[in-house]
């Protein structure tokens, strides 16, 4: 015969079975709310505000350098400051450092893990970050001497508990902001590997990240397999915005240039802009013809231009006031996995399953 | 007893859902009017700057340029 439960901890169990009914009620109140008061401030939809400005011509962009070198599946690729060279990690394990006028390679670091998924250049050009499936985020002092084994001087920084999908130096060589397969964001200090603040509220895999421009203030982006874009204050580690609006994994997130919103790029096959001060989505970028999910997304100089980089091998060029699409470019022969557009915005670059990158302008 | 400490960890994650909600619920917001034509302004006023947008002549753009000829 089964004991019957001490009384007190009978009652104890259904007060705290009450309270957590009350809360998922509140909750369900509080995200009605929200709805209800970002539904007041949608007047007006962002291509009807542009219904009166120009409308963008004809354009003429081809591929103007092939970088080829890379054994596998190009996953990432990230810019110098000094507008020309370009850091590109791979499948293969393999991360390397482009001169992109010359196409030469200057550097090469072969990683102990395959599946590098992310790399980054330090704002000095003087190193690069790369990681992937090793759950860590290293970083490589390159050095002016080609002859040197840059893997010697390899420095640890971070430290996740799942795959490496995205890494950013903030505004200087000595911080590192990275995002995981393990649900999380973190911040940490270069020189000790110290972590320094570390940001959950993601569901699940953190797929991508980018940081609000300087001017607009410590904050940053995030994208993940929860559909969800959150938006980090990085000094307190408090997610402040929150857009589910997605209907899949959210692979690419950047901001536009004044920093006052940010794209999105998705599964889903469309791309998507958030008003940060509107508290909402204002534009989705999408055709019936567009079926395969956006890997990366960038903006012009100006904003005016989202290039966005699709699993169907094509790179879609949308105008952003208008939300129709201006050119679509065709050269890639498998998936483009990542898309970067140049610091002086005279060029972008792309890099694909197909092992090569392309520059375009 | 187990069961006790799952509805004590489902408690924990429900009052954080809710902490965080009422935040996102206070953030103050602008009508999208207002946003999206500060959005329109700030693209015409750099467009000008924009050289993937504007079209940037050859001898200014250092990709656009073919490589050097060989000489023969």
């Amino acid at each position: 015969m089964r004991s019957p439960l001490i009384p007190e901890m009978a009652t104890q169990e259904v007060q705290l079975n009450e309270t957590l009914a009350h809360l998922k009620t509140e909750s369900e109140t509080l995200k009605t709310k929200l709805e209800e008061e970002r539904a007041k401030l949608h007047d007006v939809e962002l291509h009807q505000v542009a219904e009166k400005v120009e409308g963008l011509g004809q354009f003429v962009m081809k591929t103007r350098r092939t970088l080829k070198g890379h054994g596998n599946k190009v996953l990432c690729m990230d810019w110098c400051k000094d507008k020309r060279r370009i850091v590109s990690s791979s499948q293969d394990g393999k991360v390397i450092v482009w001169d992109a006028f010359t196409t030469n390679k200057e550097h090469a670091v072969t990683m102990p893990c395959t599946w590098v998924m992310a790399c980054a250049y330090a704002p000095s050009g003087c190193a690069v970050a790369c990681g992937g499936l090793d759950n860590k985020c290293s970083v490589y002092p390159l050095s002016l001497d080609k002859n040197e084994n840059l893997a010697a001087k390899k420095k640890s920084v971070a430290m996740h508990t799942n795959y490496l999908s995205a890494c950013s130096f903030t505004n200087s060589d000595m911080q590192i902001l990275t995002s995981s397969g393990d649900g999380t964001c973190a911040l940490w200090d270069v020189e000790s590997g110290q972590l320094l603040q570390s940001f959950h509220g993601h569901a699940a895999d953190v797929l991508c990240l980018d940081l609000a421009p300087s001017e607009t203030g410590n904050t940053f982006v995030s994208g993940g397999c929860d559909k969800k874009a959150n938006v980090w204050d990085m000094r307190s580690g408090q997610c402040i915005q929150s857009f589910e609006t997605h209907e899949s994994d959210i692979n690419s997130v950047r901001y536009y240039p004044s920093g006052d919103a940010f794209a999105s790029g998705s599964d889903d096959a469309t791309c998507r802009l958030y008003d940060l001060r509107a508290d909402r989505e204002v534009a989705i970028y999408s055709k019936e013809s567009i079926i395969f999910g956006v890997s990366s997304v960038d903006f012009s100089l100006s904003g005016r231009l989202l290039f966005g980089g699709y699993n169907d091998y094509t790179i879609n060029v949308w105008d952003v006031l208008k939300g129709t699409r201006v050119s679509i470019l065709f050269g890639h022969e498998n998936r483009v996995s990542t898309l970067r557009v140049s610091p002086d915005g005279t060029a972008f670059c792309t890099g694909s399953w197909d092992h090569t990158l392309r520059i375009w302008a | 007893m187990s069961n006790k400490c799952a509805t004590n960890s489902s408690l924990l994650i429900a009052q954080k859902a809710v902490k965080q909600l009422r935040l996102e619920a206070s953030v103050r917001r602008i009508k999208v009017s207002q946003a999206a034509a500060e959005l329109k302004s700030f693209c015409l006023q750099n467009a000008h700057k924009d050289p993937l947008l504007t079209g940037v002549p050859s001898s200014d753009n250092p990709f656009r340029p073919p490589k050097s000829c060989v000489l023969l």
